[in-house]
């Protein structure tokens, strides 16, 4: 019961910070309700029981990346121009109503086989056995830091001064 | 009605429509990679909410997510060089004059 509430609120906190992205003029608001639309996306991670993965999300997402967001609005100075909609918005509009359309009636005329076995707490070692154990995602692992180190060095040769 | 699977499901198409509207609309760069990373985190939650629903021991949808972060991560600080790269040649971010390959 008190799950069901908390993912009333987290939802209600989650889908108006997400408008508030999109509808605000100031850029550097729309950056800061970004933010709170990652935090509420981390309560929802922990009402659905993975602890480790809402600890991940607020430490990338809110840590990390909505600072490099912050970084790059005032590294380019255009607050003062704020983020007007272009010529597509009614089209994008229509667009993103239609894909809303779509998706829910798909997944509301779905079946799903839902398990009732109660979810498994923690999570954390339970991950860890997956992604460096036998036969998990070790190779996907190893993968990651070479994408990583390449999008490093991608930005530090974009951005550097001749 | 307690909440179960379809609602979650439910939320994060909500959110990823709200992504994909902005990405399509608006005209400032930085906006619409905030839009980008909307839509990651409306595909995370799905993943994760499959993850407990579905298979509640397997945990494969926490992992997918992980993953996704990652590239979330590399692709916002190449995003971001990249918009800054342009700001220093063309003075704009706007991406209705970031025009140099349109004939």
């Amino acid at each position: 019961m008190g799950v069901d509430i908390a993912f009333w609120i987290l939802a209600v906190v989650g889908v108006g910070a997400a408008l508030a992205v999109v509808s605000l003029r100031d850029v550097f608001r729309a950056a800061l309700s970004l933010v709170l639309c990652f935090l509420a996306v981390a309560g929802i991670y922990i009402t659905l029981s993975a602890d480790f993965l809402a600890a991940v999300q607020i430490l990338i997402y809110v840590g990390a990346i909505s600072v490099l967001i912050i970084l790059a609005i005032m590294l380019t100075r255009e607050v003062r121009r704020g983020s007007p909609s272009g010529k597509l918005r009614i089209p994008a509009f229509i667009v993103a109503v239609l894909f809303f359309g779509g998706v829910a009636f798909a997944l509301l005329n779905t079946t799903w086989q839902v398990s009732g076995v109660p979810p498994l707490e923690p999570t954390t070692p339970a991950i860890a056995e997956l992604l460096f154990g036998e036969g998990g995602f070790i190779l996907p692992v190893e993968i990651a830091p070479i994408l990583l180190l390449a999008a490093i060095l991608g930005a530090i040769v974009l951005v550097r001064e001749k | 009605m307690s909440v179960g699977l379809e609602h979650y499901l439910i939320l994060s198409a909500i959110i990823f429509s709200i992504g994909l509207y902005g990405a399509l609309s608006k005209r400032n760069a930085i906006v619409i990679l905030m839009s980008i990373e909307l839509m990651l985190n409306a595909v995370n939650i799905a993943m994760v909410a499959f993850s407990r629903y579905i298979v509640p021991l397997l945990l494969t949808g926490q992992v997918f997510a992980i993953f996704v972060m990652v590239v979330a991560a590399a692709e916002v600080a190449v995003g971001l060089a990249i918009i800054i790269s342009i700001y220093r040649h063309r003075e704009t971010i706007d991406v209705t004059k970031i025009d140099l390959l349109k004939w």
